[in-house]
């Protein structure tokens, strides 16, 4: 476990950006109670065999007593590094990205389970949509009750999608919690 | 078959004309052939010799009397009556009618008294004959049902043990003579068949048989749990082990509420109902048309299925907000994520699991529940005292690896596959995990001290020694190979006996865990002695509970030294004085009894028994015998006063040597009773 270096701290910033936008401040300043003690610590960006974690100091100090080989997960995953370098965001940091979202996509009950699936968000299945959304931007995806589904990437502007037929893609999948079941092994 | 041949003797011998047999539809022809008169004479002439016959053979008799009238009658009244026969036979509902009717004209010994009569006499005397028979054969054929199953009891024999050995298991009769076993032993006295000779062992091997051949348990199994149960509780237990318990789930409140979850989940169609009174986080779902463990609600985190069994030791271990917790076997995190619900994500949780298929599913339940206050890790429990530092956490949770005799509804192969060695190995496990629980632990924490030792197995053996005890569980219905009775019990005392293990190797005692309507844990088991406090653990059961069997025992760590110090008092109140009434065995009843401080008030008769206490130190580790009765019988002799406080005793006779003072604190109770009695009488 250790902290990220340079590089890796800009892509795993740059993804989040998209997804978060200014909000990214507040993620990475987020007083934390977690810990014993009673004065909040802040999070941090870890990195273990290739994932990377969002976790309070107070945690990663007291994982540090635990040696790298049985060390397995602590705080929230949320993403990993692939052998290129690239950095994918995994659906378990979906509980960040949700609560700082900027841009937000509310799907229609008939097409929620679609979309659990790891079917594409159609325009059929847009229940509400918000302003501002430029294609390539990260979108959160919930249901109508406001719950986070998945997120994905903005396949068409606001704009274009009051003019797409019904079946067109609005949002592309990147990743959805009915990977808990599906994709058990992979996370 | 020699009914047979008598009749077809008689039948030689007697004035019928010759035999003419139709054997294919004898039944059929009977009825109408009664009612003709010049058959009935030879009838009656056959049935004269009938009236010795046993009963046993009196259908076949019938039967053949019946083919040899046919054939009578056939021979007499030519074929003609025999096409009318057959026209009305056609049309004859019962085949069995003809032969009550038959028979009847049989069994009557009228010889041709009616011979002459009239047509008209003769067919109301048919009439009534033909009544009169039906009545006595249906009161007959009442009598013989009955004798089939016989008043009295008996155990088969031998034979017809080797017989059945033989043949592939009845089942339905399996089930009668486990029923009737269970109603003898449940009375045996009383019920007890007369003049058998058989003591109520032979009918308990017998039942053990027979249970483990009707519900596929082995025979060590079956051996177990016929001993910690009285027979009628004992069949309740093995029905609910054959049924499943129902779904449960949790709400994450970390998330949302349960009045929330409840109508979202309502509204997708499942059927739902809040769990029971001690929990605010449960629900019980019957049916649902969605899988319920499939819905968005519970990818979103929302809930977690976990049985309500599982519940219990959270619950028990009641974590506070912003501890050190340590949950040393979380896959797959259902406790973990209770416990972090509990405590709001604060403070830290160290989630350890040694198998590294089932880290996977632990950390992926945290993440979906939206935990994030958790380090999971991948050791052997009992490496962790090592890698977080000794005396180090506040609360300890340990679900330890168990035999899965609790969870016997879930996985039938644990009726089949545990034996009394897989049961040792689960034990020593144990034993050595809650050794290291007891070490991560901090007695001085402001807040905690605590260690919760649960198994989702009923056995006492994996419970009882060390401290521990570990699903009901599996759970009775709820879970080997062929042992002496002698060892068996040795083995069984586990599940306490884990937890006096860890009373006797380190400082802690027994606290009440709050879970008030379970069993209180065995204290005492055949020979076995434990600590009196360890009915403050607690056993439930599937067909008491209605969830999976469990035990659950909550320990408080005192100081932090290696050593038990000589503070372990039995801490004997009058809370949980719930005595079980399901162990039969008295001796359990008396532990409980003494261990029950009787109302003594004041200090002095306390400092008195002490005293007496330290003298009989010496005799009561050998006094302490496996026999029932010697148990009150030790003598108080004055041998060499060790009045020194309890730090000098040794280990082994430490626990003993509490036994012992509770016992005589009741002695003590009982005598200033009596001696208050008088008074009050003059």
């Amino acid at each position: 476990m250790r902290p990220l270096d340079e590089t890796e701290t800009t892509v795993v910033f740059e993804k989040l950006f998209k997804f978060v936008g200014n909000n990214l401040k507040k993620i990475v300043e987020n007083p934390s109670d977690e810990g014993p003690e009673s004065t909040p610590g802040s999070y941090c960006f870890r990195l273990q065999k290739n994932r990377v974690y969002y976790v309070s100091e107070a945690l990663v100090k007291r994982a540090t007593n635990i040696s790298r080989k049985n060390l397995v997960s602590f705080g929230t995953c949320i993403g990993k590094y692939t052998h290129a370098g690239s950095f994918h965001l995994t659906i378990m940091s979906l509980n960040i990205l949700a609560a700082n979202a900027k841009h937000k996509v509310w799907l229609k009950p008939t097409s929620e389970m679609s979309f659990l699936y790891g079917n594409h968000v159609l325009k059929g299945g847009l229940g509400r949509i918000t302003d501002s959304i430029v294609p390539g931007d990260g979108v959160v995806v919930f249901s109508m009750s406001d719950v986070p589904l998945g997120f994905g990437i903005a396949a068409k502007s606001t704009q274009d999608c009051r003019k797409l037929d019904p079946n067109g893609i609005v949002v592309l999948h990147q990743a959805d919690i009915g990977e808990y079941l599906r994709d058990e092994d992979d996370l | 078959m020699d009914a047979l041949t008598r009749n077809k003797k008689k039948v030689a011998h007697s004035q019928t004309p010759p035999l003419y047999k139709r054997t294919n539809s004898s039944p059929l022809k009977k009825a109408p052939k009664s009612q003709k008169p010049p058959l009935k004479k030879q009838r009656k002439g056959i049935s004269e010799e009938k009236p010795e016959v046993s009963t046993d053979e009196k259908e076949e008799e019938e039967e053949e009397n019946e083919l040899s009238d046919q054939g009578d009658e056939g021979s007499e009244s030519g074929s003609d009556f025999f096409s009318d026969d057959d026209d009305d036979d056609g049309e004859d509902t019962e085949p069995l009618a003809g032969d009550f009717i038959d028979g009847s004209d049989h069994e009557e010994g009228i010889l041709g008294s009616d011979f002459g009569g009239s047509k008209l006499e003769r067919k109301s005397r048919a009439i009534d004959r033909k009544r009169k028979k039906e009545e006595k054969d249906a009161e007959d054929e009442f009598k013989m049902n009955i004798k089939e199953i016989p008043d009295e009891f008996q155990l088969p024999t031998q034979k017809e043990l080797e017989e059945e050995a033989r043949r592939p298991p009845d089942l339905p009769s399996l089930q009668i003579r486990i029923r009737e076993i269970v109603r003898v032993l449940s009375n045996f006295k009383d019920l007890r068949p007369k003049g058998d000779k058989h003591e109520r062992t032979d009918f308990v091997e017998q039942l053990k048989a027979d249970l483990g051949s009707y519900y596929g348990y082995n025979e060590f199994l079956i051996g177990t749990l016929i001993e910690m149960f009285p027979v009628v509780e004992l069949m309740e237990l093995i029905e609910a082990f054959e049924k499943k318990r129902p779904t449960s789930i949790r709400t994450n409140t970390l998330k949302t509420r349960r009045r929330d979850l409840a109508d979202v989940l309502l509204n997708r169609g499942v059927n739902l109902d809040p769990l029971s009174k001690w929990s605010k986080v449960g629900l019980i779902v019957y049916d649902s048309q969605v899988p319920i463990g499939a819905t968005p609600e519970y990818l979103a985190g929302f809930y977690m299925l976990q049985s309500a069994s599982s519940f219990l030791p959270v619950m028990a271990l009641a974590p506070r907000e912003k501890e050190r917790v340590v949950d040393m076997a979380a896959a797959p995190g259902g406790k973990t994520t209770y416990v972090a619900a509990l405590m709001k994500n604060t403070g830290i949780i160290y989630a350890n699991e040694m198998k590294v298929p089932r880290l996977k599913s632990l950390s992926a339940n945290l993440h979906r529940m939206g935990v994030t206050n958790t380090i999971v890790c991948n050791y052997d429990g009992r490496e962790l005292p090592k890698v977080l530092g000794q005396n180090s956490v506040d609360r300890v949770l340990l679900d330890a690896p168990c035999s899965g005799t609790g969870v016997i509804s879930k996985d039938e192969s644990v009726k089949t596959s545990k034996s009394a060695d897989d049961i040792k190995k689960f034990a020593h496990l144990q034993k050595q995990l809650i050794l290291g629980a007891i070490d991560l632990v901090d007695a001085n924490s402001k807040t905690g001290g605590y260690i919760v030792y649960s198994t989702c197995s009923i056995m006492i053996p994996e419970v009882g020694e060390p401290y521990f005890f570990c699903s009901t569980f599996f759970f009775f219905s709820w879970h080997l190979h062929v042992l002496s009775l002698f060892s068996f019990v040795q083995q069984i005392m586990q599940n306490e006996a884990v937890i006096d293990y860890a009373l006797k190797n380190r400082d802690v005692k027994l606290v009440p865990c709050g879970l008030d309507f379970g069993r209180p844990g065995f204290s005492s088991f055949i020979e076995h002695r434990f600590h009196p406090s360890l009915e403050k653990t607690r056993r439930f059961y599937p067909h008491i509970h209605n969830m999976d069997g469990f035990f659950v025992a909550k320990l408080k760590k005192m100081s932090n030294a290696m050593q038990p110090s000589g503070n372990v008092e039995p801490d004997i109140t009058m809370e949980q004085a719930q005595v079980s009434s399901s162990d039969d065995d008295d001796e359990k009843v008396e532990a409980i009894e003494e261990s029950e401080k009787p109302p003594v008030t004041n200090g002095q008769p306390k400092r008195e028994s002490n005293t007496r206490e330290n003298k009989n130190k010496q005799k009561i580790p050998r006094s302490k015998e496996i026999d029932k009765g010697k148990r009150n019988k030790y003598t108080k002799t004055g041998s060499s006063n060790v009045e020194e406080p309890r730090k000098q005793k040794k280990k082994r006779s430490q626990w003993k040597n509490e036994i012992a003072q509770a016992r005589e604190e009741k002695r003590k109770a009982m005598r200033e009773n009596a001696k208050e009695k008088p008074k009050h009488r003059g």
